[in-house]
């Protein structure tokens, strides 16, 4: 291996058949260039997906009201249910256990305006804690506190786009703005992974709706999220536990299967990372794929060059090379050729991983990436498969007898 | 040098054998310079190849200065191809990526000779053969009488007990057949053993001992007159 006379055997072999070694080295560059970008932009695919589905809290429970469809304790069927400020401080004293947070959802469509911009967007009215339910970021300001919630101020905290829409390069905060006819000082911007259609709503106090709608205490819908050490099993019990706490509270019949509804955001959660599992199933077998053909393409540059090499490998059995030498000889260059061009081709698709960025995203591919572990133990199994690929048809020739190694032509 | 007794060697061709060799008997001493001729098909070239190792014979013996050739593997017989014989072929087999003198100094590296005297030995070799100006050209920049001399310096280079002509002169023409012939004549002066294979009456005669095959047997066997290649240079 370190014989210094038989390296330069090899690199004058490398020197003197310069297309020859281009084309091996190519397409060994190439396989793992195809790898590491298919693979990244497989990663990228993921990261997308878990954007969209994986942006909200995962341990919260959504609860809405509905009619119900059996009679019950003296009230007739087709009872429109609704929920109430007083539910909301009755689900915290009970289960408290249980609770991390709740809050109130109440959604509305509205025309707002600043000076002559104006649009219609969905307002939520909501409580404090509704930041952590969709993960919600403040850029500027600050988001609905418990003062605004006390005082039913009509405060705003605005989404990116909204901002971008009705200011333009104006700063919002501190701006006053028409919601449905009142006006509302914008207190916060915020953005949300979510996406393009989260950023366009606007938080206000779900108080403040309710005194804006002639001071009811109605609430839409309310986000309870349980502590996450429950695990899914837990969630299902508390679930459980608070249908029936509400069906009583709200005289439902136990075996209504409407009147309450909650969405288990965990249930859906379980869903979404099979599909998950799924992609990264997609992701790993495109690898594969990939691998398996660039070991495929490289053991056929490897039957070629040994091919070609036939009548020169019987010259040198002439003139002495045992088949041990021809063997080392063959190998020694394929891995030399190999190793140079397989890390050439990884470094050059690492590089273009981490240029593409967020270029792609609107192929749903962002930041793809590939981890360096993963980077380089493809390259090394492309390495060795090359080596084992050059090794086959490097024994066949050099047990080919000189005599017919000589007369092919 | 070689001797060599009621060799036998046979092709299997799918069900039935072909019979090539059917008991050869010959002695080779030391400095001749012996001509195998024979039509095609008379097995004088399966004879050349059992004699420089290329192929391996059925029956009978068959020694090579005073060493038995038998139960050879690949390495084996590349050892002994490398320590005893040198092979000259009608096509040359230079290899065509390399220099001429990079050619010349192939068997060297397989003797295990270091790089610098690898190369003075090549230079010198390919200096008795009247090339040295192209030792850095191509074989595709050379003719085929140069080829066949370049090819002639590497089969001395290794210093082999035994030259192997193999229809050195089949792929030239006349005038540069004999500038050939007069060089192997020369080596084979200087104490040379020598074969050569050839179906070329003119080329047999300039040897001194005329083996002639027919149908896996020799026929005939005689010393002759040496013609001298030089005079026709």
């Amino acid at each position: 291996m370190f014989n210094r006379d038989r390296w330069q055997e090899i690199f004058e072999t490398i020197r003197k058949n310069k297309l020859r070694t281009f084309l091996s080295g190519f397409t060994v560059a190439l396989g793992i260039l195809i790898f590491i970008i298919l693979f990244g932009f497989g990663n990228g695919l993921k990261n997308t997906f878990q954007e969209f589905f994986l942006d909200d809290a995962t341990n919260t429970l959504f609860l809405f009201a509905g009619k119900t469809s059996k009679p019950y304790k003296g009230f007739k069927a087709n009872r429109r249910i609704e929920f109430e400020n007083e539910d909301l401080s009755d689900i915290k004293d009970n289960f408290s256990f249980f609770l991390e947070y709740i809050t109130p959802r109440i959604s509305r469509g509205a025309s707002v305006r600043y000076n002559n911009e104006f649009d219609n967007y969905t307002t939520r009215a909501v409580g404090p804690d509704h930041q952590y339910a969709e993960k919600t970021m403040i850029m500027k300001g600050r988001y609905v506190n418990e003062l605004d919630v006390k005082n039913k101020s009509k405060h705003a905290v605005i989404g990116r786009l909204v901002a971008q829409d009705l200011f333009k390069q104006e700063d919002p905060i501190g701006k006053f703005i028409d919601i449905g006819n009142s006006v509302f000082k914008v207190v916060g911007v915020f953005q949300d992974d979510g996406g393009d259609n989260e950023e366009r709503f606007i938080y206000i106090p779900y108080t403040t709706r309710q005194s804006l709608e002639k001071g009811n205490d109605k609430v839409d819908q309310i986000i309870v999220a349980f502590r996450p050490e429950l695990g899914h099993t837990g969630a299902l019990a508390f679930e459980k536990e608070l249908r029936s706490f509400l069906k009583e509270k709200k005289s439902i019949a136990p075996s209504d299967p409407n009147g309450i509804f909650i969405r288990n955001v965990a249930d859906q959660l379980k869903q979404n990372q099979q599909f998950a599992n799924v992609l990264q199933l997609i992701v790993t077998f495109v690898g594969l794929g990939t691998l398996i053909a660039g070991i495929i393409g490289i053991s056929n540059i490897m039957v070629f060059v040994v091919k070609e090499r036939t009548k020169e490998l019987g010259i040198r059995k002439a003139l002495g090379a045992t088949p041990k030498s021809v063997i080392q000889m063959i190998l020694q260059e394929s891995i030399f050729i190999t190793t140079i061009s397989g890390f050439v081709g990884m470094g050059i698709g690492v590089l273009l991983l981490r240029n593409v960025g967020e270029s792609l995203e609107d192929f749903f591919i962002k930041n793809p990436y590939i981890d360096i572990e993963t980077a380089l133990f493809s390259t090394v199994i492309l390495i060795l498969f090359g080596g084992i690929a050059g090794y086959v048809p490097a024994k066949r020739a050099a047990s080919i007898k000189p005599i017919v190694a000589l007369r092919d032509e | 040098m070689i001797q060599i007794n009621d060799l036998h060697k046979s092709y299997k061709m799918g069900s039935s054998s072909l019979h090539v060799l059917k008991g050869i008997n010959l002695n080779v001493e030391d400095g001749e310079l012996v001509a195998i001729m024979g039509s095609s098909g008379s097995g004088k070239s399966t004879l050349l190849n059992i004699i420089g190792m290329l192929d391996v014979h059925d029956e009978g013996t068959y020694e090579l200065d005073h060493v038995l050739i038998e139960d050879l593997d690949e390495t084996k017989a590349a050892k002994y191809r490398n320590k005893f014989l040198g092979f000259i072929f009608q096509s040359f087999n230079l290899i065509n990526y390399k220099t001429a003198l990079e050619n010349v100094s192939l068997p060297l590296y397989y003797q295990g000779v270091g790089r610098k005297e690898r190369q003075e030995k090549a230079l010198r070799y390919l200096s008795s053969v009247g090339l040295a100006d192209w030792a850095t050209h191509l074989p595709s920049e050379l003719s085929g009488g140069q080829k066949q001399r370049v090819a002639i310096a590497r089969a001395m280079a290794s210093e082999p007990k035994l030259l192997l002509a193999d229809e050195p002169t089949g792929a030239l023409d006349t005038t540069t057949s004999y500038e050939v012939m007069d060089l192997i004549q020369k080596i084979n002066q200087e104490g040379k053993t020598i074969l050569v294979v050839t179906h070329e009456e003119d080329i047999a005669q300039m040897c001194k001992r005329i083996v002639r095959l027919k149908d896996g047997v020799i026929v005939e066997d005689n010393k002759v007159d040496q013609v001298l290649a030089a005079q026709y240079v």
